[in-house]
């Protein structure tokens, strides 16, 4: 493992040197405190992202290609579609968060900044938990902002689209964190696609379920708080765990 | 309270010896309990009053299902112990558990499939219970696909022991989401297999096949975990002594 520089100035320098406006209150002691350091993670992973727009269309691309197979494949008769748009908008927002995966750590770990990250002193828990909402926030919101268009575009009434995006948003956290766990582990791996699916998409089958349940409900217009809150649960899980394995892993891949 | 039995436990030629030892102490009882078991069941067992023969493939069936939840406990403990102390041999059983506990699960799906075909008239049908055995076999599949994914052995088997970790906290919430999902989607149509008190001439076979592929796991764990042994430290000096010897 290659050490540049000292460890503590990690996360700090490699946040900071694209994020100097930002008043830090404690940017004169080496150690930030924990939601410091996790927030200048956070502002640099955004400023990153959209640096590289395109790179964050693919995923809602994808998810609308997705959509589109199905009226293709089956038939094109709205009364048909309403009824398996659920499973449509699931299945796609499934497979879109794990082709966006990919980018979660890929870049990093090749130019560094996870050695930097783990070298930091600071808590690489804290760290991933901050990339992983990065992450959310550029792949899984707006996955859940477009769900009700593609929901739309399947004979679905309007009257469900709260209920849909609220469904997608909780559910594709977790579906963030579960992944982060994924991309961490098959860090190094070449080729990996085919094998961050197979680690991811079992332990991503719950959230399927609730989420899917949820945008039944929403649809049909029943009940749609317990399966939500369901998929909250899982999502709190995932909060309070995820992060930790990712770190792990991360560090494991370092060695 | 001396912890050296402990720590011997964790040198892999005290280990690789103690393997070869042990083996035959596990292989006999489990032939013997699987023989008679095989006999007791398909043989000295009434039919069913309801399913007839056909009840019999429930002696190989849940005895694989039964094995293939035990294999994985096994492999996520033993992971957790090797990732927590860094003992090597630990992650070497969590490395041999899995090609055991993929054929067991295998095994459980095939059986399950074979009998749902006279009882339910196909032979697939999203039981959560089938459902979730398919699950654990991709489970499986993601551990072994990790662990050939990643060439270097300590990280192969630290990586792949926090995914078995992982997968043992999410067993349980998918094996809830899949109950839940299928009481809700299913009509109750489906014959459910009743388990009232069974008959003792049944149960008495059932016990022996469950307590004979426990112990027959036990017999494979620890000829593969011999033969893991052997390919780890294939360059240590005191394989050129059990091999020459």
């Amino acid at each position: 493992m290659s050490r540049f520089g000292s460890p503590a100035a990690g996360v700090v320098a490699q946040a900071g040197a694209t994020h100097t406006q930002q008043s830090m209150g404690w940017a004169g002691s080496r150690q930030a405190p924990l939601l410091d350091a996790a927030r200048l993670a956070l502002a640099r992973d955004l400023q990153l992202a959209f640096r590289k727009r395109g790179q964050l269309v693919q995923p809602l691309a994808f998810f609308a290609m997705v959509t589109m197979l199905f009226p293709l494949a089956i038939s094109p008769e709205l009364a048909r579609l309403r009824e398996i748009a659920p499973g449509v908008l699931w299945a796609g927002a499934l497979l879109a968060s794990l082709l966006a995966l990919e980018f979660l750590f890929r870049d990093d770990a090749y130019d560094g900044t996870l050695e930097q990250y783990a070298l930091s002193g600071q808590s690489l828990t804290w760290l991933m938990f901050a990339k992983t909402a990065a992450h959310w926030l550029l792949t899984g919101l707006p996955l859940a902002l477009m769900a009700p268009l593609a929901a739309l575009s399947l004979g679905v009434s309007a009257a469900a689209v709260p209920g849909i995006v609220a469904s997608v948003a909780v559910g594709s956290v977790a579906l963030s964190l579960i992944g982060s766990i994924g991309a961490a582990l098959t860090l190094g791996i070449k080729r990996s696609g085919a094998l961050l699916s197979l680690l991811t998409l079992p332990l991503s089958l719950p959230v399927l379920i609730f989420g899917a349940r949820a945008t039944q409900l929403a649809i049909s217009g029943g009940p749609l708080l317990a399966p939500l809150e369901l998929l909250a649960a899982v999502a709190v899980l995932g909060v309070t765990l995820a992060p930790l394995a990712a770190a792990a892993a991360v560090r494991i891949s370092l060695e | 309270m001396t912890w050296t039995w402990f720590h011997r436990l964790g040198s892999p030629p005290y280990i690789y010896a103690l393997a070869a030892r042990l083996t035959p102490w596990f292989a006999w009882p489990a032939a013997l309990l699987i023989i008679g078991g095989l006999w007791g069941g398909l043989v000295l067992a009434p039919a069913d009053y309801q399913q007839g023969d056909g009840f019999r493939i429930i002696y190989v069936h849940a005895p694989s299902a039964w094995m293939s939840l035990m294999v994985y406990t096994t492999m996520a403990i033993a992971a957790a112990v090797g990732l927590i102390w860094r003992i090597k041999v630990a992650h070497a059983v969590a490395a041999s558990c899995a090609p055991i506990g993929a054929s067991f699960t295998f095994a459980a799906l095939v059986t399950g499939a074979l009998w749902g075909e006279p009882m339910w008239g196909t032979y697939w049908e999203w039981d959560p219970r089938l459902t979730s055995e398919l699950i654990l076999l991709f489970l499986y599949l993601g551990y072994m696909g990790l662990r050939a994914g990643l060439e270097d052995t300590q990280r192969a088997d630290r990586a792949s022991a926090v995914l078995a970790v992982v997968g043992v906290v999410n067993v349980p919430i998918i094996h809830y989401s899949v109950t839940w999902w299928n009481s809700l989607h299913q009509a109750p149509s489906v014959m459910r297999l009743a388990k009232p008190t069974m008959a003792a001439s049944m149960l008495v076979p059932l016990l022996m096949m469950l307590l004979g592929f426990t112990l027959f796991f036990g017999a494979v764990l620890l000829v593969r975990l011999r033969g893991e042994v052997l390919s780890r430290e294939r360059s240590a000096s005191w394989i050129r002594e059990v091999v020459s010897a």
